[in-house]
């Protein structure tokens, strides 16, 4: 006679919160020490933080009410964020980043809209949108707007700018490197590879002393840059090395095949490029790509060390001012706060490719 | 294309060579030499190649090539154990010969120091003593940081893996310049002045000047203190490889405590007794404006060290836990499965098939630090960009200073990645 | 190279580069806007105001060389100190005004030109009051903070190394930095040119606590600076900058200009303000150039007080510069 026995549920300490937290925190015995020290450590830095940032703070604009509180003064910032955007941007004219802000969060809207993707009109847009964005927030010319000269970009602003164009300039200028390195070539691949090696080896911060101080001596005397864009084609050499190797890995991933494949269908070097090779190793290289896009959106701040004003040097720029004087931690908590959320983002995005696409075929 | 390339080429030549001439900007490297007249804030002692050291160099290269042929002609099979008279031949070779000839000219070892009166050259090498320092401070403390950080990530504590993980997205997404004015400044201001600092009886001062600690005074019994730490350090190493053949041999380990904590005692104090006191203790003193003696670590170095570190580390950890992670569940297993215990695992089986993913990426962040270490810049240490700015500055030499600069690190890039590259080489996949 | 190559033809399609000739006056005028090198922020030598408009008392002159000029716009380019002489090398400016020290080495090494002397300065020294010291003569060993790529690192070097005092520099690239690292304590004594000194304390978190110690260390003599080789630029800028000077020795100012211009019965003030006479005519520029320049910017005077002088933050007595009749320095060559 089979006897029935009630299903006995396992003892409340492993099951649950109280099981969860046995498993992971308490045991065994050191690893309770070692939650223990952890928490130590996180209530240790993150009470005084919070107690700075959130309890004592204040968000008033007024300075002399936010000096009686030990905390941070929000209101330095709520007064300045027009100047960490755009820094020395002329206040009548702020609109226009704006405007021209407005305009890419649109494009890039619609090009999130799935049934609009890949119509032509789409495509001319995204064409358009830089030549468009330069011209909003440079004026003069036949826009009819005042000229504000590119020495008055700054803030976030400039930030973005300069990695934006640095990335979508670097990315022509890598794919052709990338190719003179894999191509057999006479003089271009060994160009290719000291160019690559040339600029890998050296810091950011050389080649942008070189654009700013020794690149207009390489150049006729009649044909003269300004110092943003000057900035730009710094970056942009630097990170087209990166970029290329990221590229090359990409090539050297596919299998011979495909290579061979093209060339039996009788297609020509650049078709053969256009059509099979660069479609499959750009996918496989995406992830990386954005790495590297992070890295470019992180060394933007070098610009400073030459003299712009960047999102960075915008810190001490309205620390100076007699009326928020030496609120250096609200600054730099506030600008830290826009590059993590930007680099984290698109290292999220990162991931995002990552697990979308599907390695291609080895 | 190539008629392109060289017609741009060209033409960039042609035209620097025109804007320099009608700018009537001089050329040339010439005024390296000439006398710099500025001060540079800290100061490495740059041993100069002539003389003593030269010989030194001489002897040290000459012992290991000795030594090596030594090695080869007593044990041509590869791998092969030497005997005793060999090592110890070799020992002698590479480590005693130099020693000696090091003691012989110690008189005759020129130590340069810069001064306002040196010349730029020696400005540019002090600039670049201070940037290897600082590198190589960073590689090794991100390193070490970068893999306590990794063991964090890995372990089976639920708080310590997540504070793990804050702390690589935290760092990894700041700019690494951002990091380091909030060390200097943020981190600066926190300090007390010099009249309130930190003072543990002189042994540790602690003030917005920097960090002072007792320095080291060498006197006469120096030599012959450090000869005896080095005869101990290489005795003990024989020691071990003699109590590890015995244990490959009879599967039970020769005496190694004894005899090692015997010898790196013993010599020493030996020496302490023959030769006298080796080193007395500077302690930081109060002086007037600042603590003088001992040795200090400024703000700007601190900042620059820690600052990196702790940039590097945030990568370096992500590139050690994918290497361990990289190591397949059977491995480990298999491991186990043999009766080793854990740190054996670890040693054995997962850190060698690990490394292996492990020095590429680790090669470039190393690269990373030491180009990162130019941000120097930014907060005021002088290191070779630094003081290279300076000369460009004041001589006007701006194509030069660039060139220099470019130079110079593509060395130390290429060295670096030589080294680890060799590295590589050895603790690769080896099919047999 | 090909990168570059790149980015230079995208550039030229922003259509930002300019196509000049060898004769800098030329260039100008075909631009239609002067090329001037300044500081990013110096109170009373080149600060934004409210407006975002520069203003100062190096950037006058350089408005000073444009009405000359008769050129209608000023392209201001902000430059750190490492930057500004291979700027104007470069060509990237036309004219330097900067409180950039005229030296003998910059004179003649580097392919460049001081035009006048604009402004006799020296370095100073500032302290806190809390540190008891009033002479600079007590600095033995103190902590310097300074600004690197000026003569004011080498004057400082100089200065403790004749007394046989010791120290220790800490450089920045920038001011705002070096004022930052003073204010936190990092160093005993900031140090730059006097005129700048007044300006950074009213900068400080607490400017009351900071003196400025008697000495001058060093001779500053700051002016305007051009490319060396092109003598019919470099003369503009000069008799340009003298203008103002004389203009004030004989009472001419933005006010009374166009008045003394019709009325004044002094000779010397009919040729300079371009009356009687071929004198701006000889220079490569119209008759009208003078009174022009002084009714946009009035005298030495004017353009010392407005930035400068007292009620300013800078507040600098004219001491050194005030006009050679009153015992200063500031002399002009007759107009003749």
């Amino acid at each position: 006679m089979a006897v029935d026995i009630p299903d006995r549920l396992p003892p409340a300490t492993s099951v649950g919160v109280l099981g969860w937290v046995r498993r992971n925190l308490l045991c065994p015995w050191y690893n309770a020490l070692l939650s223990a020290a952890t928490a130590f450590l996180i209530a240790k830095a993150a009470a005084p933080f919070w107690n700075w940032a959130v309890t004592n703070a204040t968000i008033t604009l007024d300075p002399a009410v936010a000096k009686r509180h030990t905390g941070a003064a929000w209101g330095f910032i709520r007064e300045m964020w027009p100047v960490f955007m755009t820094g020395i941007y002329p206040a009548e004219e702020r609109w226009r980043p704006l405007l021209a802000l407005c305009a890419v969060l649109a494009v890039a809207g619609l090009t999130c809209v799935r049934r609009l993707r890949g119509a032509g009109w789409l495509r001319a847009l995204w064409l358009t949108t830089p030549v468009l964005v330069f011209a909003c927030i440079r004026g003069g010319g036949i826009t009819g707007l005042p000229e504000v000269g590119t020495h008055y970009w700054g803030g976030l602003m400039l930030t973005l700018l300069l990695s934006v164009v640095a990335m979508v300039a670097a990315f022509p200028v890598s794919v052709l490197l990338a190719l003179g390195r894999t191509s057999d070539m006479p003089v271009a691949r060994p160009f290719c590879v000291a160019y690559i090696e040339l600029v890998r080896g050296v810091p950011l911060i050389t080649i942008l002393f070189m654009a700013s101080v020794v690149l207009p001596l390489f150049l006729p005397s009649d044909l003269d840059l300004d110092k943003v864009l000057r900035a730009m084609a710094g970056i942009t050499m630097f990170f087209s090395a990166y970029l290329a190797e990221n590229i090359r890995g990409g090539l050297q991933g596919l299998s011979r095949g495909q290579y061979e494949a093209a060339d039996a269908l009788g297609m020509g070097y650049w078709t053969k490029m256009r059509v099979v090779i660069l479609p499959q190793a750009l996918r496989i290289v995406i992830p990386p790509m954005v790495n590297n896009f992070i890295g470019i959106l992180k060394d933007t701040s070098l610009v400073g060390i030459v003299g712009l004003v960047d999102l960075l040097q915008v810190a001490f720029a309205t620390t100076s001012n007699p009326k928020w004087f030496g609120r250096l931690a609200e600054a730099y908590t506030f600008i830290a706060f826009w590059y993590w959320v930007l680099c984290y983002g698109l290292s999220g995005c990162s991931r995002y490719l990552e697990r979308r696409i599907p390695s291609a075929g080895k | 294309m190539l008629g392109g390339f060289l017609w741009l080429a060209a033409s960039m030549y042609r035209n620097t060579l025109e804007n320099l001439r009608t700018r009537g900007i001089g050329s040339g490297f010439g005024f390296l030499r000439s006398e710099a007249g500025f001060r540079i804030g800290e100061v490495t002692g740059l041993p100069l190649p002539q003389g003593g050291f030269l010989y030194f160099l001489l002897s040290l290269a000459a012992g290991l090539l000795l030594s090596r042929l030594v090695a080869r002609r007593l044990a041509p099979g590869r791998g092969g154990p030497l005997p005793g008279k060999g090592l110890a031949a070799c020992l002698a070779l590479s480590v005693g010969l130099p020693l000696l000839v090091l003691y012989a000219f110690r008189h005759s070892v020129e130590i340069v120091r810069y001064s306002e009166s040196s010349s730029y050259l020696v400005a540019l090498a002090t600039g670049l003593a201070n940037t290897f320092k600082v590198a190589a401070l960073g590689c090794a403390g991100s390193t070490v940081l970068g893999l306590l950080v990794a063991l964090g990530r890995l372990s089976p504590n639920w708080l310590l893996g997540t504070l793990c993980r804050w702390y690589v997205e935290l760092n990894r997404n700041l700019p690494v310049l951002l990091q380091l004015f909030f060390w200097y400044f943020i981190v600066l201001r926190g300090l007390p002045g010099v009249a309130q600092s930190i003072d543990l009886g002189g042994w540790l001062v602690l003030n917005n000047r920097g960090l002072f600690l007792p320095a080291l005074v060498p006197r006469e019994g120096a030599w012959l203190f450090c000869g005896a730490v080095a005869a101990a350090l290489c005795g003990v190493w024989v020691v071990l490889r003699r109590s590890r053949r015995m244990w490959e041999e009879t599967g039970r380990p020769g005496r190694r405590a004894l005899p090692g904590a015997l010898l790196l005692l013993g010599l020493p104090a030996l020496a302490w007794l023959a030769g006298g006191t080796p080193f007395s203790l500077d302690f930081p003193v109060l002086q007037g404006f600042n603590y003088k003696g001992g040795t200090g670590l400024t703000p700007e170095f601190t900042a620059l060290v820690v600052g990196l570190t702790v940039y590097i580390s945030a990568f370096n950890a992500e590139i050690i836990r994918a290497g361990i992670e990289s190591v397949s569940r059977g491995q480990r297993e298999a491991a186990r499965a043999l009766a080793m215990n854990e740190r054996q695992v670890m040693r054995v089986v997962i850190l060698p098939q690990a490394m292996r993913v492990i020095v590429p990426p680790l090669t470039s962040e190393y690269l990373a630090v030491v180009k990162n270490s130019s941000l120097a810049v930014g907060i005021g240490y002088p290191d070779f960009v630094s003081v290279g700015g300076t000369i460009l500055n004041q001589s006007g030499q701006a194509v030069e200073i660039v060139g220099i600069w470019m130079g110079v690190f593509l060395c130390i890039s290429l060295c670096i990645s030589f080294c680890m590259n060799v590295y590589n080489a050895r603790i690769a996949l080896v099919e047999r | 190279m090909r990168s570059v190559f790149i980015t230079l033809a995208a550039a030229g399609i922003l259509a930002l580069s300019s196509l000049a000739q060898a004769g800098t006056l030329q260039d100008v005028r075909k631009n239609g806007f002067l090329k001037c090198g300044t500081h990013i922020e110096n109170p009373g030598f080149s600060a934004l105001d409210a407006n975002g408009q520069r203003i100062g008392f190096d950037v006058d002159f350089c408005r000073a060389v444009a009405a000359a000029i008769n050129v209608p716009e000023v392209k201001y380019t902000p430059l750190t100190s490492k930057e500004r002489l291979p700027a104007l090398q470069s060509g990237e400016i036309d004219l330097l005004s900067r409180t950039t020290t005229y030296t003998m080495s910059r004179d003649a090494n580097m392919g460049l030109d001081f035009t006048n002397i604009t402004l006799y300065d020296g370095q100073g020294l500032m302290v806190r009051k809390s540190s008891g010291i009033t002479s600079a003569r007590q600095l033995d060993g103190a902590t310097v903070c300074l600004q690197t790529g000026s003569t004011t690192e080498l004057n400082v070097a100089d200065y403790f190394r004749r007394n046989g005092m010791n120290y220790t520099p800490v450089v920045f690239d920038k001011q705002p930095d070096v004022r930052a690292a003073y204010d936190a304590g990092r160093c005993d004594v900031h140090t730059t040119d006097v005129s700048g000194l007044a300006a950074q304390r009213s900068l400080m978190k607490n400017p009351e606590e900071h003196v400025i110690l008697p000495e001058l260390i060093s001779k500053e003599p700051l002016g305007p600076v051009v490319r060396h080789g092109d003598n019919q630029w470099g003369d503009i800028v000069r008799w340009t900058v003298w203008l103002t000077m004389a203009a004030e020795e004989y009472g001419v100012t933005a006010e009374n200009a166009d008045k003394l211009f019709a009325e004044s019965p002094d000779p010397e003030i009919q040729r300079m303000l371009g009356k009687t006479g071929t004198l701006w005519q000889d220079l490569g520029l119209d008759a009208g150039a003078p009174v022009r320049v002084l009714k946009l910017v009035g005298n030495y005077g004017q353009i010392f007080g407005r930035n400068l002088g007292p009620g300013t933050p800078v507040n600098l007595p004219r001491g050194y510069n005030e006009q050679w009749t009153k015992g200063g320095l500031i002399y002009a060559p007759p107009f003749r």
